[in-house]
């Protein structure tokens, strides 16, 4: 596949990223959504570049001669790229409608600058869902309750996602001094992640890790 | 004993759990809502003997004030369990129900349908940007493992075009060898059949 310059501005420098570069960081975003038990930043930006990839390739092909191998193969990796990038956002949406109420009470509570787990898009859907679903409830059972019961408690709603699941997890940094705690007496323990070892832990353990590429979920 | 009628609901949801949605049981929910109310009247008029000087009533104001929240609690799960049974659906069937399943839905949750058909329309057209044309999310389900697939027609559809202009007439126990993204949805749909 010919190498393909893209330009993806991020923040205040202009980065060149190869076709083969941002495919390589969509299959590592999608993997580590797949793992993990909650919502992680998104990705909006690298799903747009992505996109547009898909249909310059998509162009590319349909200009070539009809009937040469090579366009077999790349339709191959088109239907390849997008399921990747299908999936990606299926994963992400389904997590969206489960904590839809846990989410939007973290969203409401963010400060100013703090950037929000869902993009623009995915934050609309969810309060679309939520206000969906209250309609459904108040319309039909809400309504006729007695007058202390009638509201839908935020509180008692929201569902959050298990902190604790256990995932597996490669170290692509080295990271010192992480601190697990052991059942039991010992209290906390500090361990060392050395490059290239995979473990098994406790989610809550990683969390911070995961956003800034330390770790990978497999 | 309060609660049997909330409990029965959950049952037979639990009972059909193999997907599909029974029909909405309206008669159970309302004859929960009507205990409620029973049990909160009764609570209203002890409360208000209570503030009169009646002693000894609270117990019977708490447990009816527990029978109310646990009713509550079993309708809300029984229209939830629903709800997501039929977003599943969505998902399977596509933005058109099958009349036999519509059957069996309320009109508020065929409401609630078409509400999430338009908010993920809208999600899905909105993917890649301003200028990026959406992704349609409900496509490439599975991990594509060929270019082109073996398909079997189950019924008759008429004539079919693909991409590059060949048009195809599907008759029924008819055989072709198209590309996976052209036929994806037929196949969901229950037209094509994959031939493995």
């Amino acid at each position: 596949m010919d190498d393909l310059d893209i330009e993806e501005a991020s923040d205040e420098e202009v980065e060149q990223m190869t076709a083969a570069e941002a495919l390589a960081m969509v299959e590592k975003a999608w993997l580590n959504e797949k793992f993990s038990p909650e919502l992680l930043p998104h990705k909006q930006d690298l799903v747009d570049v992505m996109l547009d990839q898909l249909n310059d390739m998509e162009k590319n092909i349909s200009r070539a001669k009809k009937g040469d191998l090579k366009v077999s193969i790349h339709k191959m990796e088109i239907d390849r790229i997008r399921y990747v990038l299908a999936s990606f956002l299926r994963i992400r949406l389904e997590k969206i409608e489960k904590f839809v109420h846990h989410l939007l009470e973290e969203e409401a509570q963010l400060g100013e600058d703090v950037p929000s787990r869902m993009s623009p898009e995915e934050l609309q859907h969810a309060k679309n869902f939520a206000a969906n679903m209250e309609t459904l409830f108040n319309d039909v059972v809400l309504r006729h309750m007695p007058r202390n019961l009638k509201k839908l408690e935020g509180s008692k709603v929201a569902v959050g996602p298990y902190q604790d699941s256990y995932v597996f997890l490669q170290v692509q940094e080295q990271v010192d001094q992480v601190m697990v705690d052991t059942a039991g007496d010992q209290g906390d323990e500090a361990i060392d992640l050395e490059k290239g070892s995979q473990h098994i832990m406790r989610y809550r353990v990683v969390a911070p890790l995961i956003t800034n590429d330390a770790v990978t979920l497999i | 004993m309060y609660g049997e009628k909330a409990v029965e609901l959950i049952r037979q949801l639990h009972r059909s759990s193999d997907g599909s949605l029974p029909p909405f049981n309206e008669d159970g929910i309302r004859q929960v809502l009507e205990e409620m109310r029973v049990l909160f009247e009764q609570n209203q008029a002890d409360v208000n003997k209570t503030v009169d000087g009646a002693p000894g009533l609270f117990p019977g104001v708490q447990l009816r004030h527990a029978a109310l929240e646990r009713n509550k609690r079993c309708l809300l799960a029984y229209m939830c369990n629903r709800m997501e049974r039929l977003r599943t659906m969505r998902w399977e069937f596509g933005s058109v129900l099958p009349p036999d399943i519509k059957y069996n839905l309320s009109e508020q949750e065929i409401q609630w349908f078409s509400r999430y058909n338009k908010s993920l329309a809208t999600y899905m057209r909105s993917i890649g940007g301003p200028s990026g044309g959406g992704l349609d999310l409900t496509q490439d389900l599975k991990p594509p493992k060929s270019l082109y697939i073996e398909v079997r027609c189950l019924m008759d559809h008429g004539e079919f075009e693909t991409e590059d202009g060949t048009i195809l007439l599907l008759k029924k126990d008819s055989q072709h060898f198209l590309q996976r993204s052209q036929c994806e949805h037929l196949i969901r749909q229950g037209v094509l059949e994959h031939i493995l």
